[in-house]
């Protein structure tokens, strides 16, 4: 047992310079259409700046996380807060073992366990508008959604990586903005992700929906050219916020002061 | 003067760190599915008072999540609420504390919750309206399976489920407050209160 603890001991201070370092990049603010619609229709957003995590949270990240805070390692995490699937591929509550490579985005983990992990480094989830302004880029181009050519690689990415973990994290180029892995890897919770389409909850319950809501109700895609985002709203919405699925994972946003 | 006065400081901080840090009275330890064990939480309601959502365990409680902006479906939700507590009291002679926490914080100030209040005539401890002064509110709104997302130009879309509590923070029974009063949902109070 002992030289197993020190491995772990020392891979933890090997990876603590990497979590102080996490990179956050400047997105700055800019003119937005969504490709979800209000209401049936469109609108411009305008998005403020903010400052994202250049890669989404890695093993590594993760493992400091919970040996920062127990309250968060398997076993002990509540159940409100993460089901039985939380880390579930990792050999222990310490110990992510060789089926998790510290380089690769960490899943099985809860909105509530991304949340929380955020708010320890001074951080929250992204909005869906904010990841998706940031999702709409290229490696040269801050918006290369109307390129088929690029809608078809990202569905094919997803489609190939379907079923298995996602792979290692800076394969592919950094983005327009500095923001590696956005597209391809994995499903990333965001804060509101439970709110896309609101209406749900009201139908289940017989109600009429446009009473059981302020603001938009019929929330749907304006671009029916997106496959990749409506296969990732799909896979969102289908999730309670105590879900932990392999395939998905999260990165964390900061406000700009001032902003 | 000086010193004396800053003695008297630190003294008074003596007094009231230890109260403001120690743990509630010694209550057999929540159950590991209860609401109250989020991340800790403090709220401020209508009347200015400051309170751990945690602190609330003890009775029976219907929670929810509202903002104070919002034109139809709030004012719907708080007048669901006084029609369901009414209701109760009538069936069961008991009464049913309701707590609606505001995700819009930023524009919630404790005038604003006054005014809602004011509006609805309404009155804490029994009907709180109330803002997140320390902590994280969306994780109150995970466990509860209340979602919302703010819209380009402030309003937020939201639905507007209410859930009942029992003393220990575990949720018994929801419902979407809005329309006609859902009956097995007042029943579930009922029964939970006469039994508490």
């Amino acid at each position: 047992m002992k030289p197993i603890r020190m491995a772990g001991l020392l891979m933890l201070l090997a990876i603590a310079p990497a979590v102080i370092a996490a990179d956050y990049v400047t997105i700055p603010a800019g003119q937005f259409v969504s490709a979800l619609a209000i209401d049936g229709s469109t609108s411009r957003i305008a998005m403020p700046s903010f400052a994202m995590r250049t890669e989404p949270v890695t093993q590594a990240d993760y493992l400091a996380f919970v040996a920062a805070h127990p309250e968060w390692r398997r076993g002990r995490v509540s159940p409100l807060l993460a089901g039985p699937q939380y880390l579930a591929a990792w050999q222990g509550p310490l110990t992510p073992g060789p089926a998790v490579p510290a380089r690769q985005p960490v899943t099985e983990v809860s909105w509530f366990a991304a949340r929380a992990f955020c708010a320890g480094e001074q951080a929250r989830l992204p909005s869906w508008y904010e990841w998706e302004y940031v999702a709409a880029a290229d490696a040269t181009r801050r918006d290369a959604r109307g390129d088929p050519a690029r809608n078809q690689a990202l569905l094919s990415s997803i489609l190939a990586g379907s079923g298995n973990r996602p792979g290692t994290i800076g394969r592919h180029r950094a983005n327009f903005y500095g923001v590696r892995d956005i597209n391809r890897l994995l499903w990333e919770w965001t804060g509101d992700y439970a709110a896309m389409f609101p209406n749900a909850d009201a139908r289940v319950a017989g109600t009429g929906a446009t009473l059981a809501l302020c603001g938009g109700s019929a929330l749907a895609f304006a671009d029916k050219n997106q496959y990749a985002l409506i296969m990732r709203v799909a896979a969102l919405t289908a999730l309670e916020p105590a879900d932990d699925a392999p395939r998905v994972g999260f990165r964390c946003v900061r406000d700009i002061h001032g902003e | 003067m000086l010193l004396p006065r800053h003695l008297l400081f630190l003294l008074g901080l003596a007094l009231i760190v230890p109260l403001a840090h120690a743990a509630p009275p010694a209550v057999a330890a929540l159950p590991e599915n209860s609401v109250y064990r989020i991340p800790a939480l403090t709220l401020r309601d209508q009347q200015g008072e400051v309170f751990a959502f945690d602190a609330l365990r003890g009775e029976p409680r219907v929670v929810g999540m509202f903002y104070g902006s919002c034109q139809m479906a709030c004012p719907l939700e708080i007048e669901y609420l006084k029609r369901l507590q009414h209701a109760v009291s009538a069936e069961s002679g008991r009464s049913i504390p309701v707590l609606l926490v505001t995700f819009d914080p930023a524009r919630d100030d404790a005038a604003m919750l006054r005014k809602v209040a004011g509006g609805h005539h309404v009155q804490a401890p029994a009907f709180r309206l109330a803002r997140p002064e320390h902590g994280d509110e969306g994780m109150l709104a995970g466990v509860l399976g209340i979602a919302y997302r703010q819209l380009p130009g402030g309003s937020f879309s939201h639905n507007v489920k209410v859930s009942l509590l029992d003393a220990q923070g575990r949720i018994v029974a929801s419902a979407n407050a809005s329309g006609a009063l859902d009956r097995a949902f007042v029943e579930a109070i009922v029964a939970l209160c006469a039994g508490h």
